[in-house]
């Protein structure tokens, strides 16, 4: 089990490094390596997590460093679903910096598997998590296609068709990959929030009760869903939706670390 | 045996003398002919184009085959020698492959890296072929120069990125909008770079081109030109709500859009993106609705700023280029060396030698122990085979046949002497 994580957390630095030097020079032998090891990275992840999935009995999302790594995992996958579907340019290089910044992170927190609280277990404990987690992951691809936006904006507005210019792709797509994650992610929010509700009141008997989680969990969905109501109605898109959705993703990560490590929250992890 | 180049180019004779020396089909059929004729001249291969005449020959010997080569350019076109000598070039042996390499792979070209010069230079070797006066030397160089380019264009850059106005504006429209096979383009007022930029556009395939001109007829011929509609000019600007690209280059001493109507017009457009290029002089639209967001302004200034980025991208990347040529150069001469006769007979008696080496082992390993004097007799009889059987391509590689480089090639390829 340590040794599948480390080596998943190994491959995804070989993978941040290859995407890294790829960004400053281009190199079809980076860009393969970092589709290898990526993908190393992301079925010996898989593997870590269905060992400690065996392990412990429940969801492998019961401490800070298994919500970590497994908000991890869910980024790599939709990364790969959207390197599938689109083949955006360079992604790679915006995506696998964060991820394996996050997986580092996960790797520096206590791994001991401690027992969920007896209440907890449940198929609710499912639902609502991986809800969560995979819309998050979402979101945070969404981020990365975001930055990739405004630096091509930035070339075109200023007119300087050097550098970057050139590998990234279009505004256009780099717009269309942003608002399809932003609505696929946004709906599990949703229903990750409503499943969160729904499960509070079978065990406290409350839909909600201003945890510090749930406030700053609000917080992110008001915030994107202002993102797409301003697109549906008055047409926001591009550079706006783009800073709007970097935004938003700060927003998610102080959810997810902030609020644990620095308030008092019965949200679990710990 | 000697590669010889004769010819000139843009760089060493204006159109004049480039027209006076310029070859047809007709006149290349009739000139490799003539060349043939020479006494100096074992192969030949002209390239005519609009910028260069080049003969790429293979002769006897160099220095005396230059001179009357010019002579007899001079007697085909019938123009002065002295009005020839002052334009045309001359390389010989690493030289002239060097400047073959540099042509095919466009790296003398007058827009470096354009594409064209490799396909004019594939049909004149096709002449040649036809004509029979592109013998082995020539072909072997030919394919290697085309082989050349093709690998300068994939390991470098220096075909990427657009080198002109209407090509930047189309790589622009591109990173803006990806597919340009949904978008509308507006074509404001008219001139020469205006027009050149829009057969650019609607020939990259955009959905619908609008044709707005103060003169209603004016528009209206352009607009079948470019198979679009023609409206009234004053009614661009309700237009402006659809089109997605439009290039402006109007006489007006003064704006046309401000910036006030651009917002409003991109509030009803909800956002959707606008590409606009001014190319009047002077500029026709507000500079500052760039600041507006989604709006992409670039002016006649910002366009050939991205050309001239582009070309020095190029010329860096052709220092890439050199060295690959520098590479193949070499491999090439290695080829032409492995023609002589000398090393071939070598090569062949080497590889006789080896044959009897491991065979004779074999063989002593075999028997098992066997008689010193034994091994004698049997080792002399192999020699002899051996002597006897090399003897005739020996002594055919040895005579002063006429087509000697063709014997050679062929001894190299039946003997599997091409290092396999």
């Amino acid at each position: 089990m340590i040794l599948t994580f480390e080596l998943a957390l190994t491959s995804y630095f070989i993978a941040t490094i290859l995407s890294v030097l790829d960004l400053i020079k281009a190199s079809k032998a980076a860009s393969k390596g970092i589709a290898i090891f990526a993908l190393v990275g992301f079925i010996v992840h898989t593997l870590n997590v269905v060992l400690r999935l065996i392990a412990s009995g429940h969801l492998p999302t019961a401490s800070l460093h298994e919500a970590a790594s497994f908000f991890t995992w869910s980024i790599v996958l939709i990364f790969f679903i959207i390197e599938y579907r689109y083949k955006v340019g360079l992604l790679g290089s915006f995506v696998l910096p964060g991820v394996f910044i996050l997986m580092l992170s996960s790797s520096v927190l206590p791994r001991e598997i401690r027992p969920l609280s007896p209440i907890l277990k449940s198929s609710w404990l499912w639902l609502h998590t991986i809800l969560a987690f995979v819309g998050e992951a979402a979101l945070a691809v969404a981020c990365g296609a975001g930055i990739m936006y405004l630096i091509q904006e930035r070339h075109v507005k200023s007119k300087k068709l050097d550098g970057l210019f050139h590998r990234l792709p279009s505004l256009k797509v780099l717009d269309e990959v942003n608002y399809r994650l932003i609505t696929i992610g946004f709906p599990l929010l949703t229903l990750a929030i409503i499943t969160g509700a729904l499960w509070s009141e079978g065990i406290w008997g409350t839909y909600w009760r201003w945890d510090a989680k749930e406030v700053f969990s609000l917080i992110t969905w008001l915030f994107y869903a202002v993102v797409l109501h301003a697109r549906l109605t008055a047409g926001w898109h591009g550079r706006r939706t783009a800073i709007l959705s970097t935004a938003g993703f700060i927003a998610i990560l102080f959810t997810f670390f902030g609020v644990n490590l620095l308030m008092k929250t019965f949200h679990g992890f710990e | 045996m000697s590669i010889l180049v004769i010819g000139l180019n843009h760089k060493t004779a204006d159109v004049e003398v480039r027209e006076s020396i310029a070859f047809d089909a007709e006149k290349i059929r009739k000139g490799l002919a003539g060349l043939r004729g020479l006494p100096c001249v074992k192969e030949a291969i002209i390239l005519s184009t609009c910028n260069r005449v080049e003969l790429y020959l293979h002769t006897d010997d160099e220095l005396n085959s230059a001179q009357s080569i010019k002579d007899y350019l001079a007697e085909f076109h019938q123009i002065a020698v002295e009005v020839l000598n002052g334009a045309l070039y001359v390389y010989a042996g690493v030289d002239g492959v060097r400047h073959m390499f540099r042509v095919a792979s466009s790296l003398d070209s007058m827009v470096v890296g354009e594409p064209q010069i490799l396909g004019q230079l594939k049909d004149s070797f096709e002449i040649g072929l036809a004509e029979q006066s592109s013998g082995i030397i020539l072909n072997k160089l030919m394919k290697k120069a085309i082989s050349v380019a093709k690998r300068v264009r994939t390991e470098t850059k220096i075909a990427e990125n657009a080198v002109s106005i209407g090509y930047a504006a189309v790589e622009l429209a591109k990173k803006i909008f990806g597919d340009l096979g949904d978008k509308v383009f507006m074509l404001l007022g008219a001139g020469e770079m205006a027009e050149l930029a829009a057969r650019h556009l609607t020939g990259s395939g955009v959905k619908e081109v609008i044709v707005a001109n103060r003169t209603y007829e004016r528009g209206c011929t352009l607009a079948a030109e470019f198979s679009g509609r023609a409206i009234e000019f004053s009614e661009f600007k309700t237009e402006l709500l659809r089109a997605d690209i439009v290039i402006c280059s109007t006489g007006a001493r003064s704006y046309v859009l401000n910036y006030g109507e651009m917002e409003k017009i991109m509030k009803s457009r909800r956002q959707r993106p606008a590409f606009i290029i001014d190319i009047s002089v002077p500029r026709n639209i507000d500079p500052k609705i760039n600041d507006l967001d989604n709006v992409y302004l670039y002016d006649i200034d910002d366009l050939q700023g991205v050309v001239d980025t582009n070309l020095n991208e190029r010329l860096k990347e052709s220092l890439k280029a050199e060295e690959i040529i520098n590479e193949e150069i070499e491999v090439f001469f290695t080829w032409m060396q492995s023609l002589d006769a000398v090393p071939t007979i070598v090569a062949l008696r080497k590889a006789a030698e080896d044959i009897k080496n491991e065979e004779l082992s074999k063989l002593y390993n075999k028997l098992n122990g066997i008689a010193e004097k034994d091994k004698k007799a049997i080792d002399q009889a192999v020699n002899s085979m051996i002597n006897k059987l090399l003897h005739p391509p020996t002594t055919a590689l040895k005579g002063n046949d006429e087509e000697k480089d063709v014997l050679i090639s062929v001894v190299r390829r039946l003997y599997g002497l091409n290092g396999q």
